[in-house]
């Protein structure tokens, strides 16, 4: 068998794996699944896409750094993105989803998410048409590391720094302030305001934290394959899956349960042809329901 | 005499505006004593502490926390104000360590004072200490009591609160956790608290008042009040017979 | 005039057709408060199994068994409710919006096989040549789009009176105190799980037999019908129109359809033809806009009714993040 499909299935899981952690995070801080949460993926990728097409007019075509297909530009577009999609999410927040949750009936704001979803994905349609986009044209030449394996750079650079930024997000979560306070939220959000947490504060921080993480997520999707408005839609089921696998609540298990998915999809390419692969998603999501619901981090809700 | 820590006074409160649970209730804890309020089931006990707490709408009435007014405060501004709360139940946080329990409440210190407060708890609480990297939940209910207790003193409040902090315990851990109120207010700690548990509660208590349907009814030196006849007819319905060993749970009506 | 009449009939069937599948979803949501988010994928599943029941032999296809109309529709609700009814017995044990999740997963997964399974769904194109009820009117437009809106007026109209029957019976006061007092579903334990596994499956049989009837209407199908937008669209249409509410679905799918065509061709007309595409986005735009402000100014709708807010062991909501100060909890 062929193990080229672990690169693959690495790559995969983790732009599911990134998208994930904000899904949990918004699912046990907000306690409600967003199903925007693809879109702001999207809106992410196509604001970094705007920003490196202006930091390109103004200072005309920057090479690459090294065997890379991109250069600064685009790394300061990102940090852009992260903010744009960040700030974004809390926009959508404050004037949706915050004034339906305090009316009472958290599905009611899973229903708002469904229709936001579809507003922001048409919108990403009406303003760049739903022809895919790219960062760069260039063609990567993929080195072999052995074992009948093939990875090009940008490969190698995405998945170090998925690996730093999930390191990064992980700390956050269990050696700050902040993120003692997001646990504490999620776990028992009337015991928090008790304890002295500012849950507001908590609920800004969690949409922030979720759109950039969208936002590399769809950057990465971006670099590695295409960009166009669906993108994010079609990772929803993925990321769902793969927080619902890892646990609600846990970020380790969500970028676990990314993994898996996306090994699970690549491995299930090579047998059943590429055009399954959403099925595979829905299948391990459906195991998951049927024998373990609370995943593998997961704990028994109070 | 200084200053009352809190004053309440003619609190009016409940869940719902119109049907108020608290109806003019008013209370007074001084600087270093225990402030017991008792009362039969369904008078508004916990709901007059919540009040107090801040997580119970509040109608009319006021409360004063060393002469500020912290009437209906949001809840999470309390702890700032100087007033730590522990519930009655799901008073700690059960998938974070005791450690990570004790540190999540010290948001309103600064960085640097933090590790000297959590070292305080520790000392306070030896047995907290042993089980510091343990999972909060993996506790027994008498050491989850003590949890939730050091968790609200870490801040060093003006005033510690409690709801029932007997309720649910074995009577073993209710003698312990008395005895620890007992030693932390002779350290110096003002504590207010609402009890079932009338007999484990003024054996400790400095002063008592008796709340009935809202209202406070009777108050007075708490060791003069267990055998005040009044007393127990408010809160009995009955005259009181001897208190005998056996009883522990103080004659819930 | 005639044109108009007939464009008339012809968008009345239309709306009919969405107002059974909102029917469906009014079960399932306004009464028995399930959250389906892929009613897609049942809708197709209806379809598409009418289809290969009632349509001739084809080449390198499965189905083509040639039968009847009539048990082209039956099997459709059959099969749908069936696939209603694992979906709901796999998730309703556990929280509400792993249900939600599961039907969009369904729903994908749908549209995935009706696009690949090649020997099965006919892939990318379809399923041609659907016969249709009144076949050999089509010569004469104003009268087949006559004879069609009667069937399916009548369809929606026997539904209606169905479901009104059914939520005024023991049955549907049962489900409505499942849905108001979530104490009471614990406390029946498994047989409220029952209990909405069926409403589900039932109101899944609806939006199969709807996809049945479009199909036939139509004459063909192709996984392009069951897409997003669709479930969507239902969705505005019972919250427009009331949840909660049979007339309500009704009026809603009526009224959303008359936006949908109405600004659908506003957006047309405003756009040059090759630009035709970025107008349906805008126009899907400003639906899930006027969705999301509905939500926010009157989520009961036109006819709604309000369900109390479920109450939980006595107070007032369950533990919930609050942006307002912390009282309420």
């Amino acid at each position: 068998m062929n193990l080229q499909f672990i690169v693959d299935g690495l790559l995969t899981g983790s732009m599911v794996g990134l998208g994930a952690i904000g899904v949990t995070l918004t699912y046990s801080i907000l306690r409600f699944s967003n199903f925007a949460h693809g879109d702001f993926m999207a809106w992410g990728t196509y604001a970094t896409l705007t920003a490196v097409s202006a930091i390109g007019a103004m200072f005309g075509k920057i090479a690459p750094i090294g065997p890379l297909s991109f250069g600064w530009p685009l790394i300061v577009a990102v940090v852009i993105g992260m903010a744009f999609t960040g700030l974004m999410a809390l926009l959508l927040d404050k004037i949706l989803f915050a004034r339906l949750r305090a009316k009472g009936q958290t599905i009611i704001v899973v229903m708002a998410s469904f229709g936001a979803s579809m507003a922001l994905r048409s919108l990403l349609e009406f303003i760049f048409t739903s022809r895919p986009a790219y960062f760069s044209r260039s063609i990567q030449i993929a080195m072999p590391v052995g074992y009948g394996i093939r990875i090009t750079p940008d490969q190698i650079v995405l998945l170090l720094m998925t690996a730093l930024l999930v390191l990064c997000v992980h700390l956050l979560m269990t050696r700050t302030q902040i993120g003692r306070s997001m646990q504490a939220v999620s776990q028992n959000p009337a015991l928090a305001r008790v304890v002295g947490i500012d849950v507001a504060k908590v609920v800004r921080v969690t949409w922030l934290i979720g759109g950039a993480l969208a936002c590399v997520a769809g950057v990465m999707i971006g670099i590695l394959v295409q960009i166009r408005p669906l993108m994010g839609f079609d990772m929803m089921l993925p990321m769902f899956a793969a927080a619902i696998l890892g646990g609600i609540g846990s970020v380790p298990g969500a970028v676990l349960g990314g993994l898996i998915i996306g090994l699970a999809e690549a491995g299930a390419v090579q047998l059943i042809g590429a055009e399954w692969r959403a099925a595979v998603s829905f299948v391990i999501l459906m195991a998951v329901l049927l024998v373990r619901p609370i995943g593998l981090f997961g704990v028994r809700e109070r | 005499m200084s200053e009352p820590v809190l004053l309440v006074r003619d609190l009016v409160a409940g869940y719902e505006p119109g049907v108020p649970i608290v109806r003019g209730a008013s209370i007074t804890v001084n600087r270093g004593e225990i402030v017991v309020v008792l009362g039969p089931n369904g008078a508004g006990k916990s709901s007059f502490i919540k009040a107090v707490a801040g997580l119970v709408p509040v109608t009319s009435g006021s409360v004063l926390l060393d002469g500020k007014d912290i009437t209906a405060a949001p809840a999470h501004k309390m702890v700032r104000l100087g007033l730590a709360f522990v519930p009655q139940t799901e008073n700690i946080f059960p998938q974070m360590s005791v450690d990570d329990n004790l540190k999540v409440a010290c948001g309103i210190l600064k960085p640097g004072d933090v590790p000297a407060r959590i070292e305080a708890m520790y000392t306070t609480f030896p047995d907290l200490a042993r089980h510091r990297k343990i999972a909060a939940g993996n506790l027994s209910g008498g050491q989850r009591q003590m949890l939730a207790v050091a968790r609200a003193l870490v801040v060093d409040p003006k005033v510690l609160v409690l709801d029932e902090p007997s309720a649910g315990l074995s009577p073993k851990f209710v003698s312990m956790v008395f005895q620890m109120l007992a030693d932390i207010r002779n350290s110096g700690v003002t504590i207010l608290l609402v009890e079932q548990n009338a007999r484990a509660a003024l054996a400790i208590g400095d002063r008592a008042y008796v709340l009935v349907e809202g209202k406070d009814r009777h108050e007075g030196i708490a060791s003069e009040l267990w055998n005040d006849p009044v007393v127990a007819e408010l809160y009995l319905g009955q005259r009181p017979a001897q208190p005998s060993r056996s009883t522990d749970t103080g004659g819930a009506a | 005039m005639m044109d108009i009449v007939g464009y008339g009939a012809f968008f009345l069937t239309t709306a009919l057709i969405f107002s059974l599948i909102t029917l469906g979803l009014n079960l399932q949501w306004g009464l028995t408060g399930l959250f389906n988010v892929g009613l897609a994928g049942f809708v197709a599943i209806g379809a598409y199994t009418s289809a290969l029941l009632t349509t001739p032999d084809t080449v390198g296809r499965l189905g083509g068994f040639d039968m009847p109309i009539v048990i082209g529709w039956l099997g459709a609700m059959l099969v749908t409710g069936l696939a209603a009814a694992l979906t709901g017995v796999a998730t309703l044990r556990l929280k509400s919006d792993y249900l939600a999740i599961t039907t969009f997963g369904v729903a994908v997964v749908v549209q995935l096989v009706a696009l690949n399974a090649q020997k099965l769904t006919g892939g990318p194109f379809g399923i041609g040549f659907i016969p249709r009820p009144f076949a050999g009117l089509a010569e004469t437009p104003v009268l087949f789009n006559f004879s069609n809106l009667a069937v399916v007026a009548g369809v929606t109209l026997v539904t209606y009176l169905a479901l009104e029957h059914l939520s005024r019976s023991p049955w549907g006061r049962v489900l409505k105190a499942l849905r108001e007092d979530e104490r009471a579903a614990i406390s029946l334990g498994k047989s409220a799980r029952f209990y909405r596994v069926q409403a589900f499956a039932v109101g899944g049989a609806i939006m199969g037999l709807a996809g049945a009837v479009q199909a036939h209407f139509i004459g063909f199908i192709a996984p392009d019908n069951y897409v997003p937008t669709l479930t969507f669209q239902v969705w505005t249409m019972l919250i427009v129109g009331g949840s909660g509410s049979n007339k309500g679905a009704i009026l809603g799918s009526v009224l959303v359809w008359a936006i949908w065509a109405g600004s659908g061709a506003l957006t047309s007309a405003a756009f040059p033809t090759d630009q035709q595409a970025r107008a349906a986005s805008l126009q899907i735009v400003a639906i899930g806009v006027m969705l999301c402000v509905i939500l926010l100014v009157r989520p009961n709708g036109i006819l709604g009714t309000s369900p109390r807010r479920p109450r939980w062991f006595g107070r007032k909501q369950p533990p919930a993040v609050s942006d307002q100060n912390g009282a309420a909890s």
